[in-house]
């Protein structure tokens, strides 16, 4: 029963045409900046919006084409929201129990039914409370549970740990992860998180601008982004270019030397750790150094990220320590330098 | 404060209060328990109070789905219907007394074939009553609700979809709790003004004590003959709508619909 959709929405100004499908098990991250249209095609699997073209079909059964529209509560599936929607006028027993009950079960089976979900979400006892009694990682708990409670086809999760606060998020993904491991179906999770995408997913898309820019495993993904959005996600500077022998001239001026041959359209990816600076042209001959100029440093954990323009544009993670010894401030001349052998290089 | 404000706002307050002081202060105290003992006192209020129920009744079964539609159903010309549904909250209630005349009157579009065909005459009946107030009041409780309705995350309603719920199911399980306190104000104010109904209620219905003389049409009729009367009869709904009002107090003074319910 995969999952099997082909999206395509005009919203406003924004064109989503998104293509992929999600096999039994397995956990699809569809990853991207706000405003990309995420969950405008969460929406569709939903079937809470028709779309204006494409198909969306689940194993034998098609929910959406030219011809077609499954309404949502005749679709096999759970979904959980950014802000949990738990209905405030129910107790999290009810809430849970909602699904089963409004799919014909009778009140006593139901409620009976929902208890071990809340046993296995972590919450039990907690029944007879109301929504508004938990905290906001035992409300996003008990949506979860109400999602898989009638044992769905597809899961639906938008954005399910955003609104939780950093230690929270810690945990729930943590149980999340086990969920989902569990769990039969075909899931779909929506995110701008990477590291939810990297934790959750077996497979990612990344969709921006209404369009898949990249698909791939998460570690596929973090190794070779393939647009300036995903490089900036896993912390990486990447630059198009070129490629003749161990050389790639880049899109945007300058040469690099990489140590893999590569020939034709690539893209090179550059940790910003991998950078050095100084204050002089490096003695020795390293191949790739270029005089740069310091645009902006930010402290960044224990580190400061320095970003450098001119020739080859790039970021430096330099520690505090040599940072002070150096003595930059924006707009200094420095001479940035990177080994060959630190240097990723791909098709584009 | 300026007082070019104070000097109004101090006027106004004057203005609405004085009038409500004089009916207390010229009320004959001493006479009041005989006067509230006259069966036409009790036959009129029972009346009113009847009518006054069976209208926000109707108003409830009716104009609930109504004010659903205007809220949530994407129809075309869903404007205009709103318009259409809301002028009787601006008509002078005479001419919906008129006009109800003409459609459900022995002689009308509808009073016609339902009085040649079944023998039924709605005019100058408590039926008559009920229908005047009816549609007088029920605007009141149609926009009430569609504001509640309006204001309640409609994303509740998405989430009970994605459960298996379908539309009826998620009115009756999700909305219809959600917006239960916007319901319960729209109803206490839908009551009120079917209660205070008078020229609907004299145009369509009549006053004929027992069947249609309500309250309102009791003072009116009282002050010519009795005016000691009146003023008890006016005590009497002078406090019904303390009472209406002190029910809506949380609602206007404090928190509105939706508020309690917890993000």
């Amino acid at each position: 029963m995969t999952l099997d959709a082909h999206v395509v929405v005009q919203r406003g100004s924004l064109g989503v045409d998104v293509e992929f499908w999600v096999g039994d098990g397995e956990v699809l991250a569809v990853l991207g900046p706000n405003g990309a249209g995420k969950s405008t095609v969460l929406r569709v699997l939903a079937g809470l919006l028709p779309p204006d073209a494409g198909r969306v079909a689940v194993g034998q059964d098609v929910w959406d084409s030219a011809d077609r529209h499954v309404p949502p509560h005749q679709r096999s599936l759970g979904m959980v929201f950014q802000d949990h929607l738990l209905f405030p006028h129910l107790s999290i027993t009810e809430n849970v129990a909602f699904g089963l009950r409004s799919r014909g079960m009778r009140r006593a089976p139901a409620r009976a039914a929902a208890a071990p979900w809340l046993d296995r979400v972590g919450l039990t006892g907690l029944g007879d409370r109301r929504p508004g009694e938990l905290s906001g990682g035992q409300a996003q708990r008990a949506a979860l549970a109400r999602a898989l409670v009638g044992d769905p086809r597809v899961l639906l999760l938008d954005e399910p740990l955003s609104a939780l606060d950093a230690r929270t998020r810690l945990a729930v993904r943590a149980e999340l992860h086990r969920h989902l491991r569990d769990y039969a179906g075909s899931a779909v999770l929506v995110t701008h998180d990477p590291i939810d995408a990297m934790a959750l997913a077996d497979r990612v898309v990344v969709v921006e601008d209404g369009r898949v820019v990249q698909a791939g495993t998460p570690a596929e993904v973090a190794r070779r982004p393939r647009t300036d959005y995903v490089a900036r996600l896993v912390g990486l500077v990447l630059l198009p270019g070129t490629g003749t022998g161990a050389q790639v001239a880049l899109d945007g001026g300058g040469v690099v030397a990489v140590a893999e041959a590569a020939a034709g359209p690539v893209f090179v990816a550059v940790r910003p750790e991998s950078v050095a600076l100084y204050l002089q042209r490096p003695a020795g001959s390293p191949r790739n150094v270029w005089p740069l100029r310091l645009v902006a440093a930010t402290p960044h954990g224990s580190v400061v990220r320095c970003d450098l323009a001119g020739e080859v544009p790039l970021t430096a993670d330099v520690t505090a320590t040599s940072f002070a010894e150096l003595g930059l401030a924006p707009g200094a001349e420095v001479w940035a330098s990177v080994k060959a052998s630190e240097i990723a290089v791909y098709t584009r | 404060m300026p007082l070019p404000l104070l000097l109004p706002a101090l006027l106004a307050v004057a203005f609405l209060v004085l009038p409500l002081l004089g009916l207390v202060v010229r009320a004959p105290w001493s006479t009041i328990g005989p006067q509230l003992a006259q069966p036409e006192v009790g036959q009129a209020l029972r009346l009113s109070l009847l009518s006054a129920t069976l209208a926000t009744g109707v108003s409830l079964v009716l104009g609930v789905p109504l004010a659903w539609v205007l809220a949530r159903s994407r129809i075309r010309g869903r404007s205009v219907l709103r318009a259409l549904v809301t002028v009787p909250l601006v008509l002078p209630p005479v001419v919906g007394g008129v006009a109800l005349f003409l459609v459900i009157g022995r002689t009308g579009i509808l009073g016609r074939p339902l009085y040649e065909h079944l023998g039924v005459t709605v005019p100058f009946t408590t039926t008559a009553v009920v229908i005047a107030e009816t549609f007088v009041a029920m605007p009141f409780l149609v926009i009430s609700v569609e504001g509640a309705l309006r204001a309640a995350d409609a994303r509740f309603e998405d989430a009970a979809a994605t459960l298996g719920a379908d539309r009826w199911t998620t009115f009756r399980r999700v909305t219809l709790p959600l917006v239960a306190p916007g319901i319960a104000a729209g109803a206490v104010l839908c009551w009120a003004r079917a209660l205070g109904e008078f020229g609907a209620t004299i145009t369509f219905a009549g006053n004929f004590p027992g069947t249609t003389q309500t309250m309102p049409l009791a003072v009116y009729l009282a002050l010519q003959r009795d005016p000691e009367a009146a003023i008890v009869l006016s005590l009497v709904l002078l406090a019904v709508s303390l009472a209406t009002l002190l029910l809506l107090r949380d609602r206007w003074l404090g928190r509105g619909p939706g508020q309690g319910v917890p993000a």
